[in-house]
């Protein structure tokens, strides 16, 4: 068993709520949401899970810490922070910078990798660094496995659903793979970099004990943001446009179940 | 001009999957496509016969393999290892590859080794400007966007179910072996094997024709008493084996079963379907007592024919996003259906 603990680093940003709909900005330059400023902001939800998923651990092996790294307009972070941190336990890392989809996700890793090499002390052999298998924002399921890769990670896993400390210090992940099974793989311990999918938990109720605790932490670590320039890098977006088809749907009613049945049986036949 | 890499993994048997061969012919076609572009094959797998075999006749000027038993397995450490030799000892400018778990995990640090960049879930290629544009998907299919990019390499993961697959040729290709020393430290991972339900609970099938998403409503207090979740389980256990279908949830009936409600036995939450869920590709969705709400129509971005049944006629979900809304009770619609797809 692992006798200090781990380090976990989740590195997890802000979306605009799912719940919005969401409309791309016409102009020059990289793309934008319509009022994107204004969009109420979730904590990204894989990403949120992993967060969950970490505290899980932390709580469970002794000597464990969690972080949280998160890169995004300083302001919206704040007010995330009123709810997220009540959740979790976590000492926040922040950095100021754009949360747009539309990022290049070369340059957040960059940004991130090196607010994790600043963390003072942390030690690299005991780290575990999680973050969400794909943000709900650029979508790409790529910027954990460049940050690992930068960290010299060279045991990343995506899309997980398990996590086990083995009694040896092994850790034994089961990851999402095609047709709706897991792989399965023991890794003989830290450091190593998981992609959350959704996990087993769920979302912790808030705590406002929790909450003070990390607010302590919470509102320095904001204070002393640096601020970093994310942009879309090399990428040039040629056109952003929501999927046109709104299909005009005809409304069955007043119709039996068996005539429906029939109707659905040759639909599904043909 | 690009010179292209087609990189895949092999199955266990050493043959290319569905998305492979896909991938495939979109190289093909990408450099047919372009004046001067070269085609490379790179395989990486433990064996690899079947495979040269299966893309005879696309073309490549080369074919490049990193054999062997470490690169059997779906690891990260191995396969971005392998691909990176692959990729060195052909200086390719792209890599055209299948977007499978496998390299969703390994290609983006790859990417980050040969200083490139990598786009996942690519949904289109287009060279007709002169200039590779390619399409993919923000912000959980909400919206799609078309985009180029200058620096090279460019890695781009295709979307199943996106292209023609390669139907295959001849002569079969020729490998030459790429060796890989793997160092210990790139094999700290073993991979144990698999974890699937039992070939009866197997309830998502990426190659069904008919995707059947089932609400929460299922478990939802019914007029009739006799219609209960046990009742709802038969019901769509009975649909989805005769119509051979794959099964989709919303989130607030996998979210029940964890919140250890009584639910549905056979479903989990990897068989929910939307924000933060999966997005399948079928021709055909049928979904049954759902609401809905943005988060869960996301879900159903690559359906193409869509129907719904559901006991409310103002259904969020239905309007505008299905073509038939039938506006019934889902418990007596669906065991009518059964009994027809049991009739044949
Ligand atoms: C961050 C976030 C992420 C989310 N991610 C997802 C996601 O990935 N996937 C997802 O699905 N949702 C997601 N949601 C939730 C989503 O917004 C909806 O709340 C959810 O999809 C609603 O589920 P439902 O339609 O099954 O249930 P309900 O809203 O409870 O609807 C039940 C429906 O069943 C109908 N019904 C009941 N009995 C019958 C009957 N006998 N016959 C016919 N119809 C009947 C009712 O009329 C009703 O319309 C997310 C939400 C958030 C905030």
């Amino acid at each position: 068993m692992t006798t200090n603990g781990f380090q976990i680093v989740v590195c997890a940003s802000l979306v605009p709520d799912p719940l919005q709909t969401l409309e791309p900005a016409s102009g020059q330059g990289t793309p934008t949401l319509k009022n994107e400023a204004m969009l109420p902001a979730v904590l990204d939800p894989w990403a949120a899970h992993s967060l969950y998923e970490a505290a899980h651990l932390a709580k469970n092996v002794p000597g464990s810490k969690v972080y949280l790294v998160s890169l995004a307009p300083k302001a919206k972070l704040q007010q995330l922070m009123m709810t997220v941190a009540q959740k979790v336990p976590f000492e926040l890392v922040a950095l100021d910078g754009s949360a747009s989809g539309f990022t290049d996700a070369f340059e957040v890793a960059a940004a991130l990798a090196s607010a994790i090499e600043k963390i003072p002390g942390l030690d690299r052999s005991r780290l575990l660094l999680f973050g969400g298998c794909s943000s709900a924002s650029r979508d790409a399921g790529v910027t954990m496995q460049l940050v690992g890769e930068r960290l010299g990670i060279l045991d990343q896993f995506l899309a997980v659903d398990e996590l086990k400390v083995q009694s040896d210090g092994s850790l034994r992940i089961l990851e999402r793979i095609e047709g709706g099974r897991y792989q399965v793989s023991v890794c003989s311990g830290a450091p190593a970099m998981l992609a959350w999918a959704t996990g087993n938990l769920p979302e912790p109720a808030n705590s406002p004990q929790v909450g003070m605790q990390n607010m302590r932490v919470v509102m320095p670590a904001l204070q002393k943001a640096a601020s970093v320039s994310v942009g879309a890098g090399s990428i040039n977006y040629v056109n952003v446009e929501l999927p046109k088809q709104v299909r005009s749907t005809k409304v069955v009613k007043d119709v039996s179940a068996a005539e429906i049945a029939q109707e659905l049986f040759e639909w599904i036949s043909n | 001009m690009e010179n292209i890499l087609f990189l895949a993994h092999t199955e266990s048997d050493g043959s290319l999957s569905k998305a492979a061969l896909e991938a495939l012919g979109a190289a093909v076609e990408l450099c047919s496509g372009q004046k001067n572009a070269t085609l490379t094959v790179g395989l990486i797998g433990e064996q690899i016969d079947a495979a040269l075999t299966a893309a005879g006749g696309c073309g490549a000027a080369r074919c490049l393999a990193v054999c062997g038993e470490d690169f059997g397995v779906s690891r990260y450490a191995s396969d971005a290892a392998a691909a990176e030799a692959l990729l060195g000892a052909c200086k390719a400018s792209l890599v055209l590859a299948p977007a499978s778990s496998r390299f969703c995990r390994a290609l983006p640090g790859l990417a980050q080794r040969v200083s490139g960049r990598i786009d996942t879930q690519v949904s289109a290629l287009d060279s007709s400007s002169g200039e590779l544009r390619v399409q993919r998907w923000f912000y959980r299919q909400r919206m799609v966007a078309t985009l180029s990019q200058s620096q090279r390499p460019w890695i781009l993961l295709l979307s199943s179910g996106a292209f023609s697959p390669w139907q295959g040729g001849s002569p079969a290709l020729k490998a030459e072996q790429i060796s890989v020393e793997l160092p210990d430290t790139c094999k700290r991972t073993k991979v144990e094997g698999f974890q699937a339900p039992p070939a009866d609970a197997q309830t998502i099938r990426p190659d069904a024709k008919i995707l059947f998403v089932a609400g929460a409503g299922w478990t939802k207090k019914q007029a009739a008493p006799e219609n209960d979740a046990k009742k709802a389980e038969t019901l769509i256990r009975g649909f989805i084996s005769s119509a051979k279908a794959s099964l989709g949830s919303s989130k607030s009936l996998v979210d029940l079963s964890a919140q250890g409600q009584e639910v549905l036995s056979f479903m989990s939450h990897l068989n929910q379907v939307g924000q933060t869920g999966s997005t399948p590709r079928h021709p055909k969705g049928l979904s049954t007592c759902c609401h809905g709400e943005e988060p869960h129509v996301v879900g159903w971005r690559f359906i193409s024919e869509r129907r719904a049944i559901n006991l409310d006629a103002g259904c969020g979900w239905a309007h505008g996003k299905a073509d038939v809304l039938y506006v019934a009770d889902a418990f007596e619609v669906m065991e009518k259906l059964n009994e027809l797809l049991a009739k044949g």
